[in-house]
């Protein structure tokens, strides 16, 4: 029998939760330990299935399935192909940095672990799942720990308010995907959730066209959708980093994918008829979202903005449904991932030793945290589409997917990167360089090894990918062919 | 054993266990009677439960003692949930002060299972509504055992008034329905309801006034709050769980048996009074700052979600309501027991008591974690497949806006379910002294707690055992 | 060495970033150290480019030294790069007057470490724009030279610096908006990037691969047109969209405004020679007049407002917008008629002015940055006679700006003298009011040397002003050599430039 990877990487997470939960909390460095284990040997296996993935045979790869509940037609069912590899890849990756950078958690880290892992599970299980039901089961199961993590663990001003309405707003949004997943599931009259099988379904052209926006936007929700989107800087901003970095980093992936998944690749009549509305919704995202980044006066909430921003070019690039677009936000998905853990690493970094994040406060942090600068400015040019790093490889095919469809469409949204360099580079100037505030001289301690390890793993993975697309865009083209097959040829 | 016996089994050898009780309470000296007490009748039942199992489970349905007692699964696996359920109880009420020791308490407690009992396999009026008697005269006494108490006293009294008047309108009813049919038989009561009438009406009116104030549906709720906020918790708990989900098995029988031919009617009117259940209860549930008085509402809320299955007039539809069921009991009975533990220890049941639980004993947060979410609905927790169940059954029928209604109160009911775990996990008591205040369980409370939340658990992700079963009693009603 | 000699290329091009790479993990503190790894650095490009100057086949048509590796298969483009006559010479140049860049900032000891890395990433940018043969690698290295000279600028700049550099980088990003969008519609209209590949497909293709919302070739043609001169009129700079230039190149550090001056100006106008001429002949040829009356401008007012100044630098960097304007002239001359005798000159001209204002540029901001550095002023009226304490500054100041004005015999003089000769028969109006253009730019540059050297000294300069020293000499010799070589003896860079443009352009 085939070794189980994928379900051992779905589950690592949560037994180590589990785990966790019988050491005594004061055994803080014990708790710790058994996190960065668990989350190194997930990224292990999640390595190993991402090379071993056999890109010219394409497909569902690493296949699993068992019964769960045949009579109603509820399987386990799991399968990764050239969209999910990465992504999977990209959690694993996440996921340890995050253990790094949170190493420094003091009150409960063993509870705080213990969630995060179960967000982890829950991510990974929406990653690889080819059942409807069971991609729903562990999406939820990936929204509740949210909202603990962000009500204990996050910033004291704003973290109840945010973490409710992040909860709130997510759960909505699934729920509305939820009633349209179950009238596919009525309508097939085949009486089964395996997305594989309802992929064939041919639901009729009428139903596609009613229920794909549910479907699509109740996911996008979770993507950061405009008008949807206004859970997502105040979330950002009020979690703790290492919740942060998950957040922009994975779950927001989650949305997107779970809205290609279901909304896209099971309904492609749908699809089809409503891309320009969400081509035109993306592109307020991409734009308006630049805009207001430029406008904020925490840094924070200048990364979360823009991540709604770049969250619009990955549902940009699927609305043109065309190859490039589908392949520049596939690859943007992992590239903006990574680049968005970087940063709120970073930025958590600069704010446990400045204790805050008002730009016009800070300055001068390059002198005595020049590894956090030095990413934070690799980061800044992946988020400005510098060519040479993985931002480059993402955007430029979504951009000329788009020309495909409406130039004047990719004219307003590359708008969008010259704002985002300008505000980019003013807040790289003001917080880094420049003299150190009198109050904080002497405050800035640098940043322990692990910090570094992480941050240095996160730049170099966007180098790599941006000096040798080939490490990624073979995956993903193969993916997209599957999506592009139902759709009905390219 | 002739078919008889074992159609009531259970119920024997519960009566029996009432009587050893009884007998062997006086011999016990005075510090070892709770813990005597509450162990002979958690053992007791259990064993109970566990002979029942492997005795006399039904095969195929069959009615015993003239038509009184209907063997089939629907009444025999309900039996086996009350009667585990008042085993955990039981484990609950030994350390609450005035109650644990009195040998009544337990005995009262066997009393109503026994009812309850009978109220699952009843299929005769007669015996229904000496059923129902059977449970709720023991309940009321229950809920206003804590005499030096003024909120149990109220609580019982109240409890004794509204169930006494329902009582009466439901034998009403009950006479009525002799009167037209001329039999006592639910199953030979059909044939003459298969055409509505203003008659027909009245009758379905005045049962379900009975009904409705078991399962504490909206308007027949007002008794529940106040009941429950002022009995002792485990009863509270005990009320809101086996209590209700008889009456549903009650719901169950009458309505898909008794009046299948004007399903068309009493459909629309049971969706409405689920709506208002669930939206009233939700909605109330957001005020209060009782948690005994949120559990409350928030009881009757799930009363509404379950009630949904019923509507859907199907045997997926049924099923779900039954899945419901098993899935809630396990859940509010954990919940209770976690507000009961907590209630003991700080005398308190305002959520205030809840600031800093977490620090004081992580398990039991933990297990109001899992208790709470999965009433959310939240996955992997049987809440969450619950609710998918009752809501597909919904949409097959096409009861959509139903369905929606409630997917809309499940995201109030995420509100308010959030906020006490907030205050679990992030509050911190006055003066931030966790550690001085830890609140410390007794072995087998904990004990209980844990296998309650691993039952949720379960449920939620390895539900193909309890659907099964579900489906099987809902089988019987088709 | 097999190796090598198949990817020279690829070694000139990668050779400085993998030396930043290695300069990254030297102490910061070894200063000393770190220059030197920097200067040695730098000086193996310039080794090779000789070698490959020694190597080229200037008769030989088409590309050499090619090299083609796979890069972004899914869009259609590789990592392709070659050199032709054209870019060789920019080549040359770019690795140059790197190294004296490098020289020249020794006296910089604020983050030695990273200004070196800067620099070097900054090479790589710039001979990756020159090398490629690949529209988006040509954008890529576009890009890549931006960021270096922000921070550059930003942090080793002076006191208008933040101003200065955010200027500069949108302004730049702004034109290379219109550019990556061009390049984008080229690439999916045709299907590839690969330069020598469109340039086959480009006149014949009537129809094309994936036509964007159904337009017509010539509307994608135009539009393209349009996007690509923006992008390179910013860079160049044309008049108007000179603004930014003052700023940037007067607030850089003194290396920073050397490569400013001396390569990246000419990004735009190799940009101008390689993708507009070529794809857009009729286009060029409709505009010429407009493009030839924007150099013209160019010319006049960059002399105008040169003389204009007081602030030393700012002069030296107004005279970039005018020597440019010439380069300009000589491209307006050759769109106006490809092919003819009179264009060819002008085209040669105006290369060679690339070739020669890099040297003088690069030079005479140099030379301002010595003075800088001992009197910690630009201001004119500050500065004066300042000959008899600094004679052998003053002989190099004055060698070099008679280059700047194009004293026969200097290599300015060939290279305007060729733009002019080129296109006054063209062009004879516009022509004409260049060479009125020509007469201000001896003003300014004799107004410069005046204020500085000659008239009454400053008395507090005396005992304050050092002589310049060996190291500085050093940076200048070479280039004080190759302005005397060429304006004596052109032949050995007029041979190679002619026979590209013959083979380009006609």
């Amino acid at each position: 029998m085939q070794f189980p990877i994928l379900s051992v990487i779905v589950f690592t997470p949560l037994i180590a939760a589990l785990l966790l939960l019988f050491i005594k909390p004061e055994r803080k460095t014990e708790i710790r330990v058994t996190a960065l284990a668990a989350a190194v040997f997930a990224l292990i296996l999640s390595i190993w299935v991402y090379f071993s993935y056999d890109k010219v045979a394409g497909g569902y790869q690493f296949k699993e399935m068992y019964n769960w509940m045949p009579t109603l037609g509820i399987g386990y069912h799991v399968g990764v192909d050239g969209l999910s590899a990465p992504l999977v890849l990209l959690t694993g990756i996440v996921m340890v940095t995050g253990v790094l950078i949170s190493w420094g958690i003091d009150d409960r880290p063993r509870e705080f672990f213990s969630f995060l892992f179960i967000l982890a599970s829950g991510v990974f299980g929406v990653f690889v799942a080819l059942d409807l039901f069971q991609l729903f089961f562990f999406y939820e199961i990936a929204v509740f720990p949210m909202f603990l993590l962000i009500a204990i663990w996050g910033w004291i001003k704003t973290r109840e308010y945010a973490a409710m309405k992040l909860t709130l707003y997510l759960f909505i949004g699934s729920v509305v995907a939820l009633v349209g997943a179950l009238a596919m599931y009525w309508q097939s009259g085949i009486h089964t959730f395996d997305m594989l099988v309802l992929q064939q379904a041919n639901f009729p052209v009428e139903f596609q066209r009613l229920w794909f926006p549910f479907v699509f936007l109740g996911f996008a929700v979770l993507g950061g959708i405009f008008p949807f989107h206004n859970w997502s800087p105040d979330g950002h901003v009020a979690a703790p980093t290492a919740v942060s970095m998950f957040h922009a980093g994975v779950l927001m992936k989650l949305g997107a994918f779970a809205a290609l998944r279901v909304g896209i690749m099971l309904l492609p009549e749908g699809a089809k008829y409503w891309a320009p509305w969400i081509m035109g919704l993306a592109l307020v995202n991409v734009v308006y979202g630049a805009f207001i980044a430029m406008v904020q006066t925490d840094l924070k909430y200048v990364i979360g903005f823009s991540s709604v921003s770049h969250m619009g070019l990955v549902m940009l690039g699927f609305s043109t449904l065309k190859p490039e677009g589908m392949l520049g936000a596939g690859v943007q998905m992992f590239s903006h991932g990574v680049m968005t853990a970087l940063f709120f690493a970073a930025v958590g970094m600069v704010y446990d030793r400045a204790h805050t994040r008002e730009i016009s406060k800070l300055g001068g942090m390059s002198k005595p945290l020049p590894w956090v600068a030095l990413a934070f400015i690799v980061g800044g040019l992946v988020s400005m589409g510098m060519p040479g790093l993985s931002g480059f490889v993402a955007e430029f095919p979504i951009f000329m997917g788009v020309w495909k469809v409406n130039p004047w469409v990719a004219i307003i949204a590359s708008i969008s990167i010259v704002i985002t360099a300008s505000y980019i580079m003013l807040v790289i100037r003001r917080t880094f360089f420049g003299e150190v505030p009198v109050e904080l001289e002497g405050h800035i301690s640098s940043v322990s090894p692990l910090d570094k390890v992480a941050l240095i793993l996160l730049s170099l993975i966007m180098i790599s990918l941006g000096l040798f697309p080939s490490l990624m865009v073979p995956w993903v083209q193969s993916g997209v062919q599957n999506v592009l097959h139902l759709l009905g040829g390219a | 054993m002739s078919g008889n016996i074992m159609a009531v089994l259970p119920e024997i050898l519960l009566l029996i266990l009432g009587i050893l009780i009884l007998v062997l309470d006086p011999f016990w000296k005075e510090d070892n009677r709770r813990i005597n007490l509450g162990w002979l009748t958690t053992g007791g039942l259990v064993l109970i439960a566990l002979i029942s199992i492997l005795v006399s489970r039904p095969v195929t349905p069959q009615t015993y003692f003239g038509g009184m007692v209907r063997y089939d699964w629907l009444g025999f696996s309900f039996k086996i949930f009350f009667i585990l359920a008042a085993a955990v109880t039981a484990l609950f009420m030994m350390d609450i002060e005035h109650l644990g020791q009195r040998a009544e308490a337990y005995i009262l407690l066997i009393a109503a299972t026994i009812g309850m009992s009978l109220m699952a396999s009843a299929s005769d009026l007669v015996m229904l509504y000496l059923a129902i008697e059977t449970t709720s005269v023991p309940l009321y006494v229950l809920a206003g055992f804590l005499k030096d108490d003024d909120r149990s006293n109220e609580a019982g009294f109240k409890y004794l008034l509204f169930g006494a008047l329902t009582s009466t309108v439901l034998l009403y009813g009950f006479s009525l329905l002799y009167g037209i049919s001329g039999q006592t038989n639910l199953y030979g009561i059909a044939a003459n309801f298969t055409s509505f009438s203003p008659l027909v009406l009245g009758v379905l009116f005045l049962v379900l006034v009975g009904l409705a104030f078991k399962v504490s549906l909206v308007p027949f709720h007002f008794w529940a709050p106040d009941v429950y906020e002022g009995s002792p918790t485990p009863v509270a708990g005990f009320l809101s769980t086996a209590s209700k989900a008889a009456g549903f098995v009650v719901v169950l029988r009458f309505f898909i048996v008794v009046f299948p031919g004007i399903a068309a009617n009493w459909e629309l009117i049971l969706a409405i009074l689920a709506t208002l259940t669930m939206t009233l209860g939700n909605f109330l549930a957001l005020a209060q700052k009782n948690i005994k008085r949120m559990l409350a509402y928030s009881s009757i809320a799930h009363a509404g979600y379950a009630m949904i299955g019923v509507v859907a007039y199907s045997k997926l539809g049924v099923t779900s309501t039954a899945f419901y069921l098993i899935a809630y009991i396990l859940t509010n009975l954990a919940a209770f027991g976690a507000v009961a533990a907590v209630g003991n220890a700080t005398k308190s049941d305002d959520m205030k008591a809840y600031y800093g639980l977490q620090r004081r004993s992580p398990g039991l947060a933990l297990i109001m974690l899992v208790a709470f979410l999965s009433l959310a609905g939240m996955p992997p927790f049987g809440g969450f497949v619950a609710k998918v169940f009752v809501f597909s059954a919904a949409i097959e029928k096409g009861w959509v806006w139903l369905a929606v209604v409630g997917i809309i109160n499940s995201i109030v009911g995420v509100y308010y379910y959030l906020i006490v775990l907030k205050y679990v996990y992030l509050y911190r008591m006055e003066g931030e002294e966790e550690e001085m205040h830890p609140i410390n369980l007794s072995r087998p409370y904990s004990m209980a707690l844990t296998i309650l939340s691993i039952g949720i658990i379960l449920i939620g992700a390895f539900f193909g055992p309890w659907f099964a079963i579900a489906n099987n009693a809902a089988l019987n009603l088709f | 060495m097999e190796f090598l000699s198949n990817h020279l290329l690829t070694t000139i091009l990668l050779f400085p970033v993998l030396s930043a790479v290695i300069i990254l993990f030297l102490p910061k503190d070894e200063m000393k150290v770190i220059r030197w790894a920097a200067l040695i650095a730098s000086l193996i490009p310039l080794g090779v480019s000789i070698f490959l100057w020694l190597r080229f086949d200037s008769s030989a048509a088409g590309y050499q030294f090619v090299e083609s590796y796979p890069w972004y298969e899914a869009i259609h483009s590789s990592f392709a790069v070659g050199v032709d006559g054209l870019s060789l010479t920019m080549v040359l140049l770019t690795t140059i007057l790197t190294p004296l860049a490098i020289l020249a900032s020794f006296g910089i000891t604020d983050r030695v470490k990273g200004f070196m890395m800067l620099f070097l990433l900054l090479e790589t940018g710039m001979l990756g724009v020159f090398l490629s043969l690949d529209l988006l690698i040509f954008f890529v290295f576009w890009e890549i030279g931006l960021v270096p000279m922000y921070f550059l600028i930003n942090q080793w700049g002076s006191a208008n610096r933040n101003y200065a550099s955010l200027k500069f980088m949108i302004y730049t990003m702004a034109g290379s908006l219109g550019l990556l969008l061009a390049i984008q519609m080229i690439g999916v209209s045709f299907g590839t990037y690969n330069l020598p590949e469109l340039f086959k497909l480009w006149p014949v293709a009537t129809t094309l691969k994936n036509i964007p919302l159904g337009i017509s070739i010539e509307t994608v043609k135009t539009i393209a047109f349009w996007a690509f001169v923006i992008a390179f009129a910013i860079k160049v700079p044309v008049w108007p969209f000179h603004t930014w230039l003052p700023d940037a190149h007067t607030e850089a550090p003194t290396a920073g405004s050397m490569i400013l001056a001396g390569v990246l100006l000419k990004l735009g106008a190799y940009g101008f020679l390689r993708l507009v001429l070529p794809f857009y002949p009729e286009q060029a040829k409709h505009f010429a007049g407009a493009l030839a009356f924007l150099a013209v401008m160019a010319i006049i007012f960059g002399a105008f407002a040169s003389y204009g100044q007081k602030d030393f630098k700012r002069l030296v960097a107004y005279s970039s917008v005018n020597h440019m304007g010439f380069v300009l002239l000589g491209i307006a001359a050759a769109a106006k008629a490809m092919g003819t005798m009179d264009a060819t000159i002008a085209l040669n001209g105006a290369i060679l002015q690339m070739f020669n204002h890099g040297l003088s540029a690069a030079g005479m901001f140099f030379l301002v940055g010595v003075i800088y550095e001992r009197t910690h002023t630009r201001n004119l009226d500050e500065l004066g006679g300042l000959f008899p304490l600094v004679p052998v500054y003053g002989g190099i100041l004055i060698f070099t700006s008679m280059a700047s004005l194009g004293l026969p015999g200097l290599n300015g003089f060939i290279s305007e003298f060729l733009v002019v000769r080129g296109a006054f028969p063209l062009l004879p109006v516009y022509t004409s009011l260049a060479m009125i253009g020509l007469l201000f730019t001896g003003a300014y540059i004799l107004k410069g040397i005046k204020k500085v050297l000659h008239g009454p000294l400053n008395e507090k300069w005396i005992g304050h002003l050092t002589e310049i020293n060996t190291r500085e000499i050093l940076v200048m010799a070479p280039l004080m050599t190759l302005i005397l070589i060429i304006g004596v003896w052109p032949a050995w860079i007029l041979d190679v430039i002619n026979k590209a443009v013959i083979m380009l352009f006609s």
